[in-house]
């Protein structure tokens, strides 16, 4: 009961952190239940295991996995930022979507000059999703829909219109396939180097950083971890919930924007129908985001554990013909080990037979820092 | 667009999966156990019904194995959060996102083929045709038919069955139960092994009844709209049913107006926008009356 309790970030040392007992007993037995796996389909699990890491990390898999990890770590900074108050953001493809077309019709109709042209995209598709999901928690504010739901359901009529744009609209003449037009000449963000990576992953590395600050040292994020260790006290000592929620929310849609938007401004340079949703990536991100109880730095590691994990499946797949889907059964084991561990504060209030945490020592734990 | 019995057919086929789904959920609900797992129940319900037709070459025997294989991967949610005391939300969220990687894994090493399998000996449900009945009601499998069966049973059993009422009881006060000498825990293992097979039933119905073939995350958002049929029924199987109505028909709707020409993204977005909208109505309704929405995280 004390690890869990205990807030997060506080005092223990990062090292500490990373290796917190829970998340990694779930890691561990994930493996093992994934070598089950393995054994059970004749596959030798020492080799597929290899070849996921050497395929994840050797040379010619690191581009990939900071490529995919550009995404999955965005995704994750994005749904941690409203899980950090115990909220939970499920309408991320929706945002991804929502930002990933703004900036496609910006890139597209912009008249500034290309540079300017590339943040004007970023910051459409930034808004896009903040709008979007701000939406999500004025449902939750005024409508009483709970979050959970109001954001998830919002997520599809969302992929739908941005689906509809797509194929008419914004369409490229004359293709069978349902995209936009190619970004004009210099309107896309600059590879590192001769990599596949682009300033996209430094733009995602400044927004968990921008998270991990604020959620350290600033009054805004001490609000906001106090909300999720305990929503009546932080009630009690001032915090307005509602508005927290809407700047949540509208935050954790601004980066999934801007990672939509990322998306778009990257290879191949053009919003293509399902893209952006079809890796699953949102829902690798919230994963990470779970298995580090939204913790920043942990979310970062959490989720390029798993960029690494699903880089890592698809050499897997070559070299051993065990299908990547074992990568993506891995990290789902993964939470529900963790979960079972996890006493987290969206939890019902309806108390379960033989627990009742009283109020009372809650608040002490808090009072403590 | 013309209102016909066809209409209704349809609506009564994109009801069934759903209703059937909620009703478990239903259950869980008034046990104390949210469970948002549906979707991923319903989906490995999917996958061993089509895999239990295909190897024994009879669809009954898929829906049996269907119901089987979603009651034992339902008892993930019940020892985690029974037993465990884990987190109802996140193990729902995990077992939704397990079921797409196993089904999508056991896909391609079972039947070595990856995104959808269908096979013309594939054995499907065949219709019933029931004398008398007309054009909307006859004619569906027999699931079809259990499920409203299955609202009725659940009705009464809920409102009348000794059970029922100590299911209920361990779902309001669970210490009160259990000073009583019933057993919560057993009730809520219950309650979601029940759920279980609900949630296979409802993929076997989908992939054996309403289709004959199983293709990667087939459930799509349909276990998420039983969660909010849940929600909007208020935990009661005649408002799930309703619930459940409202997004059939905005589905079988949906499905016509596409056929007269309206884009196929307008008319997907149709069954969520609806369905939104009717929890906004309801919530807001309800919160003049200061009720607590059932199933809302506090």
């Amino acid at each position: 009961m004390a690890a869990e309790t205990q807030i997060p970030g506080s005092g223990a040392s990062l090292g500490a952190r990373v290796l917190r007992a829970p998340a990694l007993h779930s890691v561990i037995a994930a493996v093992l239940v994934g070598a089950l796996f393995l054994v059970g389909t004749g596959a030798d699990p020492v080799g597929a295991y290899g070849s996921v890491v050497s395929g994840a990390l050797g040379p010619d898999g690191i581009g990939s996995t900071l490529t995919t990890g550009t995404s999955i770590i965005g995704l994750a900074v994005a749904l941690a930022i409203p899980m950090r108050a115990g909220l939970l953001n499920l309408g991320g493809d929706g945002q991804l979507v929502l930002g990933g077309i703004a900036a496609a019709a910006t890139g597209l109709y912009s008249p500034l000059p290309a540079p300017l042209t590339v943040a004007a995209a970023l910051l459409a598709g930034m808004a896009a999703g903040a709008g979007y999901a701000a939406l999500a928690a004025v449902c939750q504010n005024r409508f009483g829909v709970p979050l959970l739901v109001s954001s998830l359901l919002l997520g599809y009529p969302a992929m739908s219109f941005a689906s509809y744009l797509a194929r008419f609209p914004l369409k490229e003449d004359g293709s069978s396939l349902p995209q936009t037009r190619r970004l004009p000449d210099g309107v896309e963000l600059p590879a590192l180097g001769s990599s596949t990576v682009t300033v996209g992953l430094l733009l995602v590395a400044v927004a968990a950083a921008v998270f991990a600050f604020a959620d350290a040292r600033t009054a805004t994020g001490y609000e906001i971890r106090m909300t999720g260790l305990n929503p009546r006290f932080a009630a009690y000592a001032g915090v307005d919930r509602p508005r927290l929620t809407l700047r949540l929310m509208a935050l954790s849609g601004a980066v999934a924007g801007l990672v939509g938007a990322i998306g778009v401004l990257s290879f191949p340079y053009r919003f293509i129908d399902g893209s952006l949703t079809a890796a699953g990536h949102t829902w690798t991100g919230l994963t990470a985001a779970l298995l580090a109880a939204a913790a920043p730095l942990g979310t970062v590691l959490a989720a390029l554990f798993f960029a690494a994990l699903e880089v890592g499946g698809l050499a897997m797949e070559r070299t051993t013909e065990v299908p990547r889907e074992l990568t993506q059964v891995l990290q789902a084991v993964v939470i529900v080990f963790l979960a079972a561990r996890l006493n987290l504060t969206w939890r019902r209030a309806r108390k379960k037979p033989g627990e009742q945490p009283t109020d009372e020592t809650e608040v002490k734990e808090v009072s403590v820092r | 667009m013309s209102i016909d019995s066809a209409l209704f057919h349809s609506a009564l086929l994109a009801l069934t999966p759903i209703l059937l789904a909620a009703l478990g959920g239903t259950i869980c609900e008034r046990a104390g156990v949210f469970n948002i797992g549906l979707e991923g129940m319903m989906l490995i319900g999917c996958f061993s019904g089509v895999a239990g037709s295909w190897f024994t070459g009879s669809a009954w025997l898929g829906v049996v194995f269907a119901a089987l294989a979603s009651a034992a991967y339902s008892m993930i949610l019940a020892v985690g959060t029974i037993s465990l005391r884990g987190d109802a939300v996140v193990l729902g969220v995990a077992l939704n996102l397990l079921a797409v990687g196993l089904t999508g894994f056991l896909l391609r090493t079972v039947f070595g083929v990856q995104g959808t399998f269908s096979d013309p000996e594939l054995a499907g449900l065949s219709g019933i045709d029931i004398p008398f009945a007309g054009s909307v009601l006859s004619g569906h499998s027999a699931l079809v038919y259990l499920a409203w069966a299955a609202v009725a049973v659940a009705a009464v059993f809920l409102a009348r069955h000794p059970w029922g009422l100590r299911l209920r009881g361990v779902g309001e006060t669970p210490d009160a139960a259990a000073t009583l000498g019933v057993s919560p825990a057993k009730y809520q293992y219950a309650a979601v092994l029940t759920s279980g097979v609900l949630c296979g039933l409802a993929g076997a119905q989908l992939a054996l009844g309403n289709v004959t073939l199983f293709s990667e995350n087939m459930t799509a958002g349909r276990g998420w709209i039983a969660v909010v049929a849940v929600m909007l029924g208020r935990a009661l199987p005649l408002g799930v049913l309703l619930a459940g109505l409202l997004f059939g028909i905005a589905e079988a709707v949906g499905f016509r107006l596409q056929g007269l020409g309206m884009p196929q993204q307008a008319t997907d977005a149709a069954p969520y926008v609806v369905t939104l909208a009717a929890l906004f109505l309801s919530t807001a309704r309800r919160r003049r009356r200061k009720q607590p929405l059932v199933g809302a995280p506090s």
